[in-house]
């Protein structure tokens, strides 16, 4: 285990990074598939240092479902935005909440905040040095108490279930 | 009769995009403070871009086969647009409290 580990320091990053390849090159020939690989295998262990902690997937079908539902956020909530956007200034109402985390590795509270900067109407602006809030900055909210429960259901439990943490 | 509704379909969601670029934009002139003006230009660039792309796709794989470079395009998007906003979020507050909202103490 230790050996295979060593060769492979990060298998899903090896596979991400030669699944890149191949859409960079629009093409899945024989070629281009033995050059993803040997990609896959090089980057990993040259960027090793930048990867303190493996990341695990515990659950990896939850993934897809877990991309689908933020796709899907991003749409709905984009048309949100942009009702905010062009309508009168006075129904803007800007709000800075904090969001207690539960999740702690890296790899995760990096997931989460991402999601939520990606999500439209909610931009992560900080965490703090010990990991107990996130600072979410929202464009216009009437009960920021919602939004952070909302936050927790929809995607930090699904995050936490994914990495198992 | 096919090639020509995948090309409405194209020119929709190009129309689309362009829309929601659009509105970022006015939002990014429109909205009050800097933390308001952030949420403009990170969501153009989710919905927006997406729905270009997703007109190129469309485009380019009914002409010349399967196209799927624009789905790196979205993948590295989706990977800097939360980074940068993130980077410009907390250099707004470093300069407006001069210490991170949280904690007293130093970051490093």
């Amino acid at each position: 285990m230790f050996r295979r580990s060593s060769w492979l320091p990060h298998p899903l990053l090896s596979l991400l990074l030669m699944l890149v390849w191949l859409l960079l090159n629009n093409s899945a020939a024989p070629g281009h598939l033995l050059l993803g690989a040997l990609l896959g295998f090089l980057i990993p262990r040259f960027t090793r240092r930048f990867w303190p902690e493996p990341v695990v997937l515990a659950r990896p079908a939850l993934v897809l479902r877990f991309a689908g539902r933020v796709l899907w956020d991003i749409v709905v909530a984009n048309f949100a935005v942009a009702k905010v956007v062009l309508g009168p200034s006075a129904a803007i109402r800007p709000v800075f909440v904090r969001v207690p985390l539960d999740v702690q590795p890296d790899f995760a509270v990096t997931v989460l905040a991402s999601v939520i900067s990606l999500t439209p109407g909610s931009v992560t602006a900080d965490v703090d040095a010990e990991r107990r809030f996130l600072l979410v900055h929202a464009l216009s909210e009437d009960d920021p108490e919602a939004l952070v429960r909302q936050i927790k259901t929809r995607y930090e439990a699904p995050i936490k279930e994914i990495f198992a943490c | 009769m096919i090639m020509v509704l995948l090309d409405l379909l194209t020119a929709f969601l190009l129309l689309l995009g362009a829309g929601f670029v659009l509105v970022g934009s006015i939002g990014l002139v429109r909205l009050p403070d800097i933390f308001t003006r952030l949420h403009g230009p990170t969501k153009a660039t989710t919905l927006g871009v997406g729905s270009i792309l997703l007109g190129s796709v469309l485009y380019f794989s009914a002409r010349q086969g399967l196209s799927l470079h624009e789905v790196l395009v979205s993948l590295f998007l989706f990977l800097t647009a939360p980074v940068s906003a993130h980077l410009i979020a907390r250099a707004a507050l470093q300069r407006r409290q001069g210490k991170t909202p949280f904690t007293e103490e130093s970051e490093d």
